[in-house]
């Protein structure tokens, strides 16, 4: 294969931590479009401000997988003001680096955590400032020129 | 001991023969003389140079005269369509035409002459993936210098009418190139009775080395040089000639010309196998191009629900090595041009896989990637938000 993936990117593309979905989530974030060739849908269970659950579902690549994966691991268990922070760089990081071409795919993971957050406040009537941080901010950073 | 591989992406690259390792070790250590020099171990490497030629002349059905050695089928196929059209546009004629399912050195050749005033036509293909001879001879004008339109495409395997396009060429005194590096070793190619002007062979694709193919240019089809330099290859291909590769590239054309017919038979006898192996343990998938003119080695699938990279994977981490049009496996953003073009939809483009045959895999080897296809599809769609 063309692409270099690290150890750590194939342990979760083989191996994804929380696939699957939760029936009766607060909140569902999804982001990507199939056209670009990745869709992430992430789902949340949140109990006195701490994700208590989360699942994922990706049609994508393999660091569309890992990123899905790595993201849902790095938010379980954490209040949402802290997940809210997840920036793409730090699932990058703690994946041991992307190809160069894959690093939208951990834009994708941050943008759909932050979609279903965005979600568990509107859903709740919560306001986003006050909930997830002064600043929180989804950032639009996918790359694909497809995309409308 | 490395484990063992399936290998099924011989549209992609083949394994260099043994035959073909014979026959270009002598000219690294013993015969490395310049062809062009005077001592003897010079004239032997001349002689060999000259034998190659004549080996693949005669596997091509062609004269010796006719065969020039390039250093792959990318610069076979620049040479072709930039030289002759540099050389219409001397008369005035600017209008060129293609297809829309070209490998990249025809695609992008043709557009970096449309950055140079030429006007191109690519001609779109049908849902099967095929053109049709009509369609050549209506796109013709006053203006057409060439026609160039692939043998048998590299994706998904469809072979074109390409003696009747270059009939119509011919009677309409226009020149004909034809990209055959997927098509050699597959399909019985007789030049001399033909109307082919140009026709582009690379040796990786038939068990010879990566870097060697070779130009075919009939006898009175006027072309140009392309690189500038000394004068080797009858002053049309500069660059001291890679003797080693040359007589691996003819030895590989001897072997791959042989029995034909009775190796596609072998290899469709697979191909038919593994399809039928997953119809009906797979759902929801489609055969990309037609079935019928088409390579017997060449099968590529869309998955509903899947992405192709993420599926390459998994068969990788089975050793089966195979191939996709999906955008996450080249460097571009999107899939496939060939797939796009037989009007697929960009997401069943994305979840394409190609599997490319050889006479060396084995009925157990098409069991074995019936099974890992089947698991691996399926467990790609249950964690799929876009299949239920
Ligand atoms: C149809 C077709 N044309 C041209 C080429 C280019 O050949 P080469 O790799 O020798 O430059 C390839 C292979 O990549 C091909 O499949």
């Amino acid at each position: 294969m063309a692409m270099e993936y690290s150890e750590e990117v194939m342990d979760h593309f083989m191996n994804p931590r929380n696939v699957g979905e939760i029936e009766d989530a607060d909140a569902i974030g999804e982001v990507g479009n199939a056209k670009c060739g990745d869709i992430m849908r992430m789902y949340l269970k949140i109990e006195n401000g701490i994700i208590k659950d989360v699942k994922f579902k990706t049609f994508g690549c393999g660091s569309a997988i890992a990123t899905s994966s790595k993201a849902t691991e790095m938010i379980k268990g954490k209040n949402i003001k802290d997940a809210a922070r997840l920036t793409n760089q730090a699932v990058v990081e703690s994946l041991n680096g992307l190809p160069k071409v894959k690093i939208h795919c951990s834009v994708l993971a941050e943008q759909a955590v932050k979609a279903a957050l965005l979600d568990y406040c509107k859903k709740n009537n919560l306001d986003v400032k006050k909930t997830l941080g002064e600043d929180f901010n989804i950032k639009n950073e996918h790359e694909c020129e497809s995309c409308e | 001991m490395p484990e063992k591989i399936i290998y099924v992406d011989n549209a992609a690259t083949t394994k260099v023969s043994k035959a073909c390792l014979d026959a270009m070790l002598p000219f690294f250590e013993d015969n490395y003389g310049n062809p062009s020099s005077i001592y003897k171990i010079a004239h032997t490497a001349k002689f060999a140079l000259e034998k190659a030629r004549e080996k693949a002349a005669k596997a091509l059905g062609a004269e010796k005269e006719e065969i020039f050695f390039t250093s792959c089928g990318t610069e076979s196929n620049n040479w072709a369509i930039k030289s002759c059209a540099f050389l219409g546009k001397e008369k005035g004629k600017t209008h060129l035409i293609t297809s829309n399912i070209e490998h990249h050195s025809v695609l992008n050749s043709f557009k970096s002459l449309e950055k140079q005033g030429f006007n191109v036509t690519y001609l779109p293909v049908n849902s099967d993936g095929l053109i049709d001879k009509n369609q050549v001879e209506k796109a013709i004008t006053e203006k057409t210098s060439l026609v160039s339109i692939m043998y048998a495409n590299n994706e998904i395997g469809t072979i074109q009418p390409i003696e009747k396009i270059a009939k119509i060429c011919k009677e309409k005194n226009i020149t004909f190139h034809t990209d055959a590096v997927q098509a050699v070793g597959h399909i019985d190619i007789s030049l001399n009775k033909g109307n082919i002007n140009l026709l582009s062979i690379s040796g990786h694709k038939i068990h010879a080395p990566k870097g060697v193919g070779i130009l075919y240019i009939k006898k009175g089809t006027k072309i140009k040089s392309f690189l500038d330099g000394g004068g080797q290859e009858k002053m049309l291909r500069a660059g001291t000639e890679n003797v080693a590769f040359a007589n691996a590239i003819a030895t590989a054309l001897e072997i791959a010309t042989k029995n034909i017919e009775e190796k596609e038979k072998k290899v469709k006898i697979l191909r038919d196998m593994l399809l039928q192996k997953i119809e009906g343990k797979i759902e929801k998938f489609r055969v990309n191009g037609t079935l019928k003119e088409r390579l017997s080695s060449n099968l590529n699938l869309s998955f509903e629900g899947i992405e192709g990279e993420s599926l390459l994977l998994l068969l990788d981490s089975k050793n089966i090595c195979a191939s996709s049009g999906s955008a996450c496996t080249s460097n571009s953003l999107d899939p496939s041009h060939v797939l796009l073009a037989i009007g697929l939809k960009p997401e069943l483009a994305h979840g394409s896989l190609r599997i490319s045959l050889s006479e060396e895999n084995t009925k157990e080897e098409i069991d074995k990637i019936a099974e890992v296809l089947v698991y691996s599809v399926n467990r790609l769609r249950e964690m799929s938000p876009i299949w239920n």
